[in-house]
């Protein structure tokens, strides 16, 4: 009888310890959430705009791309794009295992394997530049493909500076909880964004 | 809406004025802060419109040459609408007065407001400098390929200062948007808002998805300009069609932008001094909404000369013309919310009064352009400086003046001076209709706008409109003497002058630095004038003003 009494006291006052914590957090609880995905939306209508623009540049344009400019290549953007998206998912993993069990440390392994698989990203983007047979004033077509993929990979840049803080800001324990991980999950929400926005731009640019 | 709060009025904290030059969070110092500045740049503006008006009183170039014309143009345009009217109405009057009629203690996000005000003042600067090598000169509406051949590096000047506004915009209207459905009292629904709250709202979405699209084609922009690419440039297959779209995608709405918060001050401010409950207060609160919303589909209204197809422009001209009806709901809401009444014609009255005439006015010639073979006639001519001006001064100009008046004793705590306020009230309607109703006649006449010299027939009206922008330019003298004598000196205000029912009537001018003590609970809504309850609210709230220990300049 005595153990069990101890162990009610001891869940009360875990109960009322979470109920502390609920109450201090949640003075506006999903308002920075919600504030940063109003923010995603004002940043779809950019790319929006920009998308649209690319479009009516292509219809004005007699031939598309221009004669003389040298194909894309779909070997290194498709492999690119496969490590994208996969990252996309590995991400998912560190804000389930934060929100589900508050592990930090799996967290952290998750979010460093997401940047290794942004910054080759953004290397084989890179190499793609450094090997493409047309320059940023070649033609229209190559003006909207670097301007494009350009605005994006700045996108997947800040991505990753995100995920960093997030890394740093991780090392202090308790920093991230069950409760309190508005970074990791905004971080993830970013991401996601920024992977939609590659697979459009994948298609219209390299597909369509 | 809240219990009596005379007990604490004694000693109220008064914000110190240090704090007014300060990275404060508090949104009422960043309200203030915003409308001080951009009343200095609306006094630039118009110093830029009296050197564009005096070139223009005689036929020949002779003041200045026409390349600086065009730049004075540029700039005049450049700063009062993006430097002017909108950080005034969503940044200045948005921060100062939502917060308090919803009765959060503050905007969402406190830092992102303060970023967003302290964007300005260095980018302000920044286009000012431009003068020192030769400014924007294409317009401000900046159209390749022109603007890709004047003044390159001001021009590179203004599109980098154009995308730094629009950020801090894009991070008002964010907080905007999120404060109003987030942070409201338990007990206010979205049926219990104040007016201005709903304009707020639809301004703030527009911020929010027009503006992007601005920045996106200001980068391209700079890109042609700076880096030689062909987005827009006709030379290199560019297309600057492209351009017009995307920036009419932004301006448009933008227009909306300097008018609706406008039309929210308006609706609080009738309502108070005609002491009668606001008629058709949902008509008014969803027609701003349906009016954001129509505002984002009609842009190449704009462009009806620019090679548009016949199908397209009758889309957009019948698409423009129902803006019409739910402005019209407004205007006719007003007038009924004013009829009868028994009106206190103080200054915010009259400037409030004659706003709904003034845009009546701007809203018909609007109308008139919108039919595409009228705006064939009229395109580039005065007629449309003539529109544009009463809807942009007219409306938006008088709406913020009449909220100066009317939240000035709630800002400072002092009140202004009625007399001046009725002779600066009476110097400005006259000056701006000698200055600019003449220009309807000079467009249908065939005077182009943007030009320095021009056919010596039109010389006439032209003096006639000279001499009404020096009377307005003069009316600025008056309120600006008002102003700052009345908030160094004038008479206290108690906590509610013109006994107002919403909630920032409740708190103590200046408002505490926590706004309120505990979140008000609403007893009655924002326009119940003339009901028992009434009475009982305004006598709760009416605490004599504060002692001078509080004085904020002691
Ligand atoms: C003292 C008051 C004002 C005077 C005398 C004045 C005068 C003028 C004149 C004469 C022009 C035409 C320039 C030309 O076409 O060559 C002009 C253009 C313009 N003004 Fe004003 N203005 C005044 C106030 C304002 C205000 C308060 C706004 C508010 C936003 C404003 C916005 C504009 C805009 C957007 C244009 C551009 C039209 C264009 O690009 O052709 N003005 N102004
Ligand atoms: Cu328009």
């Amino acid at each position: 009888m005595q153990g069990s009494t101890a162990d009610q006291n001891q869940a009360d006052i875990a109960y009322a310890a979470t109920v502390e914590t609920a109450e201090h957090h949640s003075e506006h609880p999903d308002l920075r959430l919600f504030g940063f995905i109003v923010f995603l939306v004002s940043e779809s209508m950019l790319f929006l705009g920009l998308f649209v623009a690319y479009f009516a540049f292509r219809v004005v344009t007699p031939e598309w791309p221009p004669e003389g400019t040298e194909e894309l290549e779909l070997m290194l953007p498709g492999i690119n794009t496969i490590i994208l998206i996969s990252s996309s998912f590995v991400i998912h993993k560190a804000d389930t295992a934060i929100k589900q069990s508050g592990d930090v440390k799996a967290a952290r392994l998750w979010f460093a394997i997401t940047i290794a698989m942004g910054a080759t990203f953004l290397a084989g983007q890179v190499y793609e530049y450094n090997h493409l047979g047309f320059g940023l004033t070649t033609n229209l077509f190559a003006s909207t493909f670097y301007l494009l993929t350009g605005f994006h990979g700045l996108h997947v840049f800040v991505g990753l500076l995100l995920m960093s803080t997030v890394l740093w800001r991780s090392r202090v324990p308790g920093h991230y909880s069950e409760t309190s991980h508005f970074g990791i999950e905004a971080t993830e929400v970013y991401w996601h964004f920024v992977d939609v926005i590659w697979i459009v731009l994948f298609l219209i640019l390299y597909l369509l | 809406m809240t219990e009596a709060q005379a007990p604490h009025l004694e000693e109220v904290e008064v914000t110190p004025w240090r704090e007014y030059f300060s990275f404060s969070t508090d949104h009422k110092v960043i309200g203030i802060q915003y409308l001080v500045t951009s009343f200095v740049f609306y006094l630039i503006g118009g110093l830029l419109a009296e050197l564009v008006r005096t070139e223009l009183a005689t036929p020949a170039s002779d003041f200045v040459q026409r390349e600086t014309y065009n730049e004075l143009f540029t700039m005049h345009a450049t700063i009062m609408i993006f430097l002017w009217i909108i950080p005034t109405l969503t940044g200045g009057f948005g921060n100062f007065l939502v917060p308090l009629m919803i009765g959060a203690r503050d905007m969402a996000f406190p830092k992102l407001n303060a970023i967003a005000f302290w964007i300005i003042p260095p980018t302000s600067i920044l286009l000012l400098c431009s003068f020192f090598v030769g400014p924007a000169a294409a317009g401000w509406t900046s159209y390749p390929p022109l603007s890709l051949m004047t003044n390159k590096a001001g021009e590179a000047i203004w599109i980098l200062g154009v995308i730094l506004l629009g950020t801090s915009s894009i991070m008002a209207g964010l907080n905007f948007l999120v404060t109003i459905l987030k942070m409201r009292i338990p007990s206010m629904t979205l049926n219990d808002m104040p007016l201005f709250c709903w304009a707020m709202l639809a301004t703030s979405a527009l911020q929010l998805v027009a503006t992007p699209v601005l920045s996106g084609a200001m980068v391209l922009l700079g890109f042609d300009l700076l880096v030689g690419t062909n987005f827009f440039n006709p030379a290199g297959g560019g297309d600057p069609i492209v351009y017009q779209h995307m920036f009419w995608f932004y301006s448009h709405p933008a227009v909306y932008i300097m008018i609706l918060p406008a039309f929210g001050l308006i609706s609080e401010i009738l309502p108070v001094h005609a002491r009668k409950p606001i008629f058709g207060y949902q008509a008014i609160a969803y027609s701003s909404i349906a009016i954001s919303f129509l505002g984002l589909i009609v842009w190449a209204h704009h462009m009806f000369t620019s090679g548009t197809p016949d199908w397209l422009r009758m889309f957009f001209m019948i698409a423009t013309m129902v803006i019409a009806v739910p402005t019209g709901i407004k205007v006719f809401s007003w007038v009924a919310t004013v009829w009868g009444g028994k009106l206190n014609l103080c200054s915010a009255m009259l400037f409030g009064m004659a706003f709904v005439s003034m845009f009546v006015v701007g809203g018909l010639s609007g109308v008139m352009v919108a039919s595409v073979p009228f705006d064939i006639h009229v395109h580039d001519t005065y007629f449309v400086v003539a529109h544009l001006h009463y809807v942009l001064f007219g409306g938006s100009v008088f709406g913020i003046y009449a909220g100066l008046y009317h939240w000035f004793p709630k800002m400072t705590g002092r009140m202004l001076n009625e007399f001046w306020g009725k002779v600066h009230f009476a110097m400005t309607f006259v000056g701006f209709n000698i200055c600019f109703l003449p220009m309807h006649v000079l467009g249908l006449q065939g005077m182009n706008r943007r030009i320095a010299e021009y056919d010596p027939k039109f010389a006439a009206l032209n003096v006639v409109c000279t001499i009404g922008s020096y009377i307005l330019a003069t009316s600025t003298i008056p309120f600006v003497v008002n102003a700052v004598w009345s908030w160094l000196a004038g008479p206290r205000a108690n906590s509610n002058p013109w006994k107002g029912l919403t909630l920032e009537w409740t708190v103590p001018s200046p408002p505490p630095v926590e706004n309120f003590e505990e979140d008000p609970v609403l007893a009655i809504g924002p326009y119940d004038y003339g009901t028992p309850k009434a009475l009982d609210f305004v006598a709760a709230t009416l605490a004599p003003a504060p002692a001078l220990a509080a004085d904020s300049l002691e």
